[in-house]
């Protein structure tokens, strides 16, 4: 069974103001989270992903369906039980969200408070906590004096204060610089890795979802159109909101300006060719235009990875014999995805 | 100068001054604890509140916007009533320090409700996600998140309440107002008027004094 269950959930915000209409923030959503995985969730603002975020712990209400949480109902749950449900999942915010009026030591004593543990255990724990962040020498620092990604450290220690089997991750990398970001992210893995806790990261950048995640949804006007392990939906997305959040991170075909910008520069055919990891190479591509005398370069396009795996788009000028270049753009066709490019 | 009667009724003058004080502070005590509850029950009773709660707010909200505005001076004779019922006289400082307390009450439960604007919702947001009850919420990170703000608005409400208090005489609550009126302004005597002005304004500057350095204490700034 899966850590997080989601099925046909619905949420419906009433209208703001009398004579409005309410907005469908989540419309209908399957989605299984497994133990031990970094789920990603992507989508421009609007999509849905922070309402989808707060059902999982209920600081928002589903309108419909049902939500479960290791075994635990979350939907229709009291709220006393749901209080103690929330202490098995923490959950770390854009902009950090912390206690202003408390130092780092009593941010991440609050959880443990509202828990109830013993002082002793909870100095004990806090030690631990801080660190495995690395800021045991700011403990007495308030929050103001820290800088950003500090600042989000302190926000994943309190998080996991009290040991929670899932951590929910609300774009929280969205407000760091991207070097704090890569530090960020890096405590996140750890966070997964060594305390094997399963983290669900809402962003709108897919370079995080690239960094971190094992599974990607994306998401648009309340729904998932599509989801599946980042490296297959990355270097095949299906749905064009799914394509145009990849392009943010590998080039597919160039624009029409920059087709027209190459143009001038390039006299031969255009063809872009898809390479992915599985079906051929790219030696079994490029030898066939050798071979076959055709002088190409490459004009367009980048090759990324992903835990390893590479992928990308390269876009080629192709000079030649117009007979030699069909046949070798039908010979390639059998290695990878080829593309001609009007 | 020569025929002001400043320094023979400096006993008068005195007992006066003890009189605001008191009536002040006691004022100050009840109206904060009665508008601190009022403004916290208005800010989380609105819509999106952690006690989002229609009925209530709207209650709340009219029953402070009808009394907030009335002017104290008649406001201090229409709870003559109701002092009766709660300080057992409708006369005196008893009276005056009940009518001023409920005006303060209404005016601060405002003044409390606007501070706690100041205060993020993330924050209370992640209290939430941290498994933490409303009512633990309310006291452990709205009132301490807010404090600063808060403190601010109090020192404000201790001028007006030092200001409102002068009219403390209509129903017999001495002080330094019904001093002035008595021993100054009536008996055309400008010097006694200005020695009260400026017993006042000391108490107003060392009020608002205590006021920042405790906000700026608290907000470590």
């Amino acid at each position: 069974m899966a850590l997080v269950e989601l099925r046909g959930v619905r949420k419906v915000f009433p209208p703001s103001k009398r004579g409005g209409e309410s907005v469908v923030a989540i419309d209908g959503v399957d989605l299984d989270i497994e133990k031990g995985e970094i789920f990603g969730i992507v989508g421009y603002s609007g999509a849905g992903k922070s309402t989808l975020v707060r059902l999982v712990n209920a600081l928002e209400v589903a309108t419909e369906g049902t939500i479960v949480v290791g075994g635990t109902t979350i939907t229709g749950l009291p709220e006393k039980d749901l209080r103690r449900a929330r202490l098995d999942i923490g959950m770390i915010f854009q902009q950090f969200n912390l206690f202003s009026s408390r130092t780092v030591y009593h941010n991440v004593a609050y959880p443990l408070q509202v828990a109830g543990v013993p002082k002793a255990e909870r100095h004990a724990r806090i030690a631990e906590l801080l660190s495995f962040v690395g800021l045991v020498d700011k403990a007495g620092h308030y929050p103001d004096q820290l800088s950003g990604g500090q600042k989000q450290r302190v926000g994943i220690a309190r998080a996991l204060a009290t040991s929670p089997s899932l951590l929910l991750a609300d774009e929280s990398t969205s407000a760091l610089d991207p070097e704090t970001t890569q530090e960020v992210l890096a405590l996140l893995r750890r966070v997964n890795e060594e305390l094997g806790i399963t983290i669900v990261l809402i962003t709108h950048e897919m370079e995080v979802i690239r960094t971190i995640a094992h599974r990607v949804a994306v998401m648009e006007a309340g729904r998932i159109i599509e989801q599946g392990p980042v490296y297959e939906v990355f270097s095949a997305p299906q749905h064009p909101a799914t394509r145009r959040f990849v392009s943010t991170l590998v080039d597919g075909t160039p624009d029409e300006r920059t087709l027209a910008a190459l143009r001038e520069r390039h006299a031969g055919r255009f063809v872009t060719v898809a390479f992915r990891e599985t079906g051929g190479g790219q030696s079994a591509v490029f030898s066939e235009f050798v071979r076959r005398g055709i002088a190409f370069e490459l004009v367009y396009g980048g090759i990324e990875e992903i835990q390893g795996r590479t992928f990308g788009n390269l876009t080629l000028s192709l000079e030649g014999d117009p007979a030699e270049v069909d046949a070798a753009i039908a010979a390639v066709a059998a290695h990878a995805d080829v593309q001609e490019v009007q | 100068m020569g025929d002001t009667r400043l320094f023979e009724l400096g006993p008068d003058l005195w007992e006066a001054f003890g009189q605001t004080l008191g009536t002040v502070a006691i004022a100050l005590f009840f109206g904060v604890l009665l508008g601190t509850l009022i403004g916290l029950a208005l800010y989380t009773t609105r819509a999106g509140g952690i006690y989002a709660n229609r009925p209530v707010f709207v209650v709340l909200n009219f029953l402070v916007n009808f009394f907030r505005p009335i002017p104290f001076v008649i406001f201090i004779g229409a709870a003559q009533p109701l002092a009766r019922v709660v300080v057992g006289t409708g006369f005196g400082i008893e009276a005056a320090i009940f009518a001023l307390a409920l005006a303060a009450g209404f005016f601060i439960s405002r003044v409390v409700e606007q501070n706690l604007f100041s205060v993020d919702p993330g924050v209370v947001e992640a209290a939430r996600a941290m498994g933490a009850s409303r009512a633990r919420v309310v006291f452990t990170v709205l009132l301490p998140e807010g404090l600063g703000p808060l403190i601010l608005g109090y020192t404000f409400a201790f001028v007006a309440i030092v200001d409102a208090s002068a009219i403390a005489g209509v129903v017999g609550g001495g002080g330094l107002g019904s001093f002035a009126l008595r021993y100054g302004f009536r008996q055309f005597d400008p010097v006694v008027t200005w020695a009260t002005v400026l017993i006042i304004v000391v108490i107003v500057q060392l009020g608002q004094l205590l006021g920042n350095v405790l906000a700026r204490k608290v907000l470590r700034r």
